[in-house]
């Protein structure tokens, strides 16, 4: 039940279907917050119980299965397995080198990993066409990676593959989603880094994914910028997309995630809520 | 002044080259007041370059006495030498010999084939070889120039590549811009060959013909021909490199597979 509500909420929040799927949207993610309160709860008392109630409460989006990278014989992503709850945003931190963007760039499998596997949806991404996941499993980069042309022609770069062209009031849709209501007919030349990030994202969303990867978005750009693409990240995740963001900002994995994964030297330490995982990681430091 | 010395023509011949290869060195020299040090590789390239000729021209002695059809041998050999010299000049990019070699002979044997077909090229030894040779030399630049270009174009564009194939784009219409880039970048020379023909150059073919006695205005017309089939060469020949190499970076799953 929750799993179809999931799934039919997060095209709702992509595409503008307007004010009444936004609703269902704020009260799908009360219950999903008082749902993951209540398994975190569950968690400190019987592992075993909460992981059962995981499965059965929140359906599964992502699963990375003992995940290995391996360039010119060093590893760099180490046997790493961890699952990425629908609607969640769940950030990888870790110091730099530690193999968080390795990591990422194997989930939409822009790098073909050593060994392992991704489920997405329970499905073993190599037998889905590459195309299709990476239409369904969408990435934000580091930096702003504009194509030459317009701020509309970027936004339907990702549907035009698909074969469509979005509607005008679809890309008003996605630029309001991101905060450049207006922009649609502006030259990328002309725009500012956090503008031509925000840009990024909405060309992502236009491809109405599943999964957003978020690689250190915010890294490239000033303070003001930064704030802003935080908003449109807390945006994006409250309409139902589930995201992934590595970052090696604590204080913003802490501002943004609800659990985060903590990465070093290619193996994941821990997983599991923001403050536990980055309470134990003040404390080493 | 060298006529009188030597009344033999190959002799003759030889001393030319040594008074160029001369003027040659002084260049070299000069470069060294500078501080470049080329002298020693200038010698090399003069005394290759002239070895080879001259090897060409005594084969050439040898196929005129020859049945027609050793002139295909000759090409054929021109053409897998064109592959190894591009593919040399772009050793980083995998597989480049192959995507050389298949370039310059489809590129340059159906444009040297269907003209020697329809008369244009004359099938006589003395014909097909030098004009054959210099539409396999001008394909062998103009791929080297493409997949140059094609290399700098993905390693200075990997984000915005990898952007396009992060949003679903297949692998080709990632890289095309590249492929439009380095496509239109690798027919410079060969435009440039046909706007300033007579205006800034007479080429070498032309001159050739006008000093063995042709009418300047024949030889004046078959340069523009031979031109105009460099330049056709030179495009076939680019759009099939480009094609080729495209697909040579990328892994089966659609990842790119460019040494970073």
């Amino acid at each position: 039940m929750v799993a179809e509500n999931g799934r039919s909420l997060n095209l709702g929040g992509a595409t503008a279907e307007g004010g009444g799927a936004k609703k269902i949207t704020g009260r799908f993610n009360e219950l999903k917050s008082f749902l993951l309160k209540l398994v975190y709860e569950t968690q400190r008392l019987n592992p075993h119980d909460a992981a059962a109630c995981i499965l059965f409460l929140v359906p599964i989006m992502l699963q990375a299965q003992h995940l290995t990278r391996a360039v010119r014989s060093k590893i760099i992503v180490n046997d790493v397995s961890f699952d990425v709850n629908a609607g969640e945003l769940l950030a990888i931190v870790g110091p730099s080198g530690a193999g968080k963007s390795s990591l990422l760039r194997l989930l939409n499998r822009l790098d073909e990993p050593t060994s392992g596997t991704v489920l997405v949806e329970g499905k073993d991404y190599r037998e889905i066409s590459t195309r299709d996941l990476r239409r369904r499993v969408g990435m934000v980069m580091q930096r702003p990676f504009v194509f030459p042309g317009t701020v509309a022609e970027n936004l339907g770069f990702g549907p035009q593959q698909q074969g469509r062209t979005p509607t005008d009031d679809e890309i008003e849709q996605l630029l309001r989603d991101v905060g450049l209501i207006g922009y649609a007919g502006q030259d990328v030349r002309h725009l500012s880094g956090g503008e031509a990030q925000r840009v990024c994202f909405a060309r992502a969303l236009a491809n109405q994914p599943a999964v957003l990867l978020l690689d250190e978005p915010t890294s490239a750009l000033d303070e003001t910028a930064k704030l802003d693409v935080e908003t449109v990240i807390r945006r994006i995740s409250a309409q139902g997309v589930t995201c992934v963001m590595v970052t090696h900002d604590f204080r913003q994995a802490r501002r943004l995630a609800m659990r985060a994964a903590q990465l070093a030297f290619g193996k994941l330490v821990r997983v599991g809520p923001v403050s536990e995982v980055l309470n134990v990681e003040t404390a080493l430091s | 002044m060298l006529k009188q010395l030597f009344p033999n023509q190959v002799a003759l011949g030889f001393a030319q080259a040594g008074v160029t290869a001369v003027l040659a060195m002084i260049v070299g020299f000069a470069a060294r007041k500078r501080g470049i040090h080329v002298e020693l590789e200038t010698l090399i390239a003069l005394g290759r370059g002239l070895a080879q000729i001259v090897a060409v021209g005594f084969v050439l002695v040898l196929m005129l006495k020859g049945p027609q059809w050793t002139s295909a041998f000759m090409l054929s050999a021109m053409v897998i030498a064109a592959g190894a010299t591009s593919a040399r000049r772009t050793k980083k990019i995998p597989g480049s010999f192959q995507v050389s070699f298949w370039s310059i002979l489809l590129g340059s044997g159906s444009v040297i084939a269907v003209m020697t077909w329809a008369g244009v090229i004359d099938g006589a030894i003395t014909s097909i070889v030098p004009v054959g040779s210099m539409i396999i030399a001008n394909a062998m630049n103009t791929n080297a120039l493409a997949l140059d270009r094609f290399w700098a174009e993905v390693e200075s564009h990997v984000g915005e590549i990898e952007s396009a194939l992060a949003l679903g784009a297949a692998p080709d219409v990632s890289v095309s811009p590249a492929v439009e880039k380095s496509f239109s970048a690798s027919l410079i020379p060969a435009l440039n060959n046909l706007r300033s023909l007579g205006l800034v150059w007479i080429p070498g073919l032309m001159a050739g013909m006008v000093l063995t006695g042709s009418s300047p205005l024949y030889a004046a017309i078959y340069q523009f021909v031979v031109i105009a089939m460099i330049f056709a060469s030179s495009g076939l020949t680019s759009l099939i490199s480009t094609s080729l190499i495209r697909h040579r970076i990328f892994t089966p799953a659609q990842q790119l597979a460019i040494a970073r």
